[in-house]
């Protein structure tokens, strides 16, 4: 009798939470597994620009990036105004891109080695001297597969 | 009384500890897909050609960058939102335009022999050329191409220069006609090393 009796006393049965844990777990593996860290901090000020016609980057393990802008506002006391190559973590110039380049390649299967791209991540106001000096030298160290890092626009303004 | 059951381990804070983390990877992903103009660099030249390969200045269709970032093409000047239409009637030629660059019979994949026009686009800018400007003409001059190509693809094979992208890896034929539309109208950009002209 009792056993009845306890059934309809309860009101509204709470919800059972028991799973909760594991969906919230399927969404932090999942999480875990798509994020990329970002494996440098930037020293330079980068505003890529705008373009229309603009391809996806695929295999971003292939990617190497090359930085140019001014240094950024705590560094320019430093480092004054004047555009800057950045380079994994540190400034350069564009002599030692072919070293980096060299040493790109040395992390990366030699078989995927022709897939490398390089990618110029420019800031719009930097001078294309600067921009030519560092294609020159990727022609010389034979990297040729190159990417100018740009934001899609739909429209281009004069 | 010989077994006591060992006590459950209280699991209730394990969503917590699992909703932190989320929370952290949540916060510090980048969902940023990078786009971006892929190029391809000429080779490095080993040493200057004796006989440089003579090209007529009629298959050429000059683009000059200047310094303040003025646009200079074939000998006017011009505005970057009018550089596409101008690059895509230079592209598409004139068999009949003696100003318009010349036609070479070329095989092309499935069309068989066919007059290939022999543009080229050369451009050349300043060292004090803004990146920016760079990469506005970078862009309409690919988008010239981008844009010829889509409407012969269209008119040629009924078909979008996407939908041939997509199809070239599993279909023979898609791929044929994918080369032909590149081999009608090759994508001929030429940088010449910049100089420093008007300072």
């Amino acid at each position: 009798m009792s056993k009845f009796k306890k059934k309809k006393s309860g009101g509204i049965p709470a919800v059972n939470t028991a799973a909760l844990p594991d969906i919230v777990f399927m969404l932090l593996f999942f999480f875990m597994v798509t994020t990329v860290m970002r494996e440098v901090t930037l020293k330079v000020k980068v505003v890529t620009p705008q373009a229309t016609e603009v391809n996806k980057l695929e295999r971003k393990s292939l990617v190497s990036y090359i930085y140019i802008g001014e240094p950024t506002e705590q560094l320019q006391s430093q480092f004054g105004t004047a555009d800057r190559i950045q380079l994994n973590d540190a400034f350069a110039t564009a002599k030692d891109i072919i070293a980096f380049v060299e040493g790109e390649r040395e992390q990366t299967d030699p078989a995927e080695v022709p897939l490398m791209t390089f990618s110029i991540k420019a800031d719009q106001k930097a001078e294309m001297g600067i921009v030519t000096d560092v294609k020159q030298e990727l022609r010389k160290a034979n990297a040729l597969k190159i990417n100018y890092s740009t934001k899609k626009t739909d429209k281009i303004v004069d | 009384m010989a077994r006591r059951e060992s006590p459950e381990i209280n699991a209730g804070s394990m969503a917590d500890i699992a909703f932190l983390l989320l929370i952290f990877f949540l916060v510090t992903t980048t969902m940023d897909v990078d786009t971006g103009l892929t190029r391809k660099l000429p080779p490095p030249i080993e040493e200057e050609l004796e006989n440089p390969p003579e090209i007529r200045e009629r298959n050429v269709f000059q683009v000059l960058v200047n310094a303040n970032d003025d646009l200079l093409v074939e000998g006017e000047p011009m505005l970057v939102s009018n550089l596409r239409a101008e690059a895509k009637l230079f592209i598409v030629g004139d068999a009949l335009d003696e100003s318009m660059p010349e036609f070479k019979d070329t095989d092309v994949p499935l069309l068989g022999r066919m007059p290939v026009s022999k543009q080229i686009v050369s451009l050349q800018n300043d060292r004090g050329t803004s990146y920016e400007m760079y990469i506005k003409v970078q862009n309409e001059l690919v988008g010239a191409y981008n844009e010829v190509r889509e409407e012969y693809a269209q008119r040629k094979f009924g078909k979008t220069m996407q939908q041939l992208e997509d199809g070239a890896q599993a279909t023979e034929l898609f791929e044929q006609q994918l080369k032909a539309v590149k081999k009608v109208y090759p994508q001929r950009i030429s940088e010449a090393e910049p100089k420093n002209m008007g300072e």
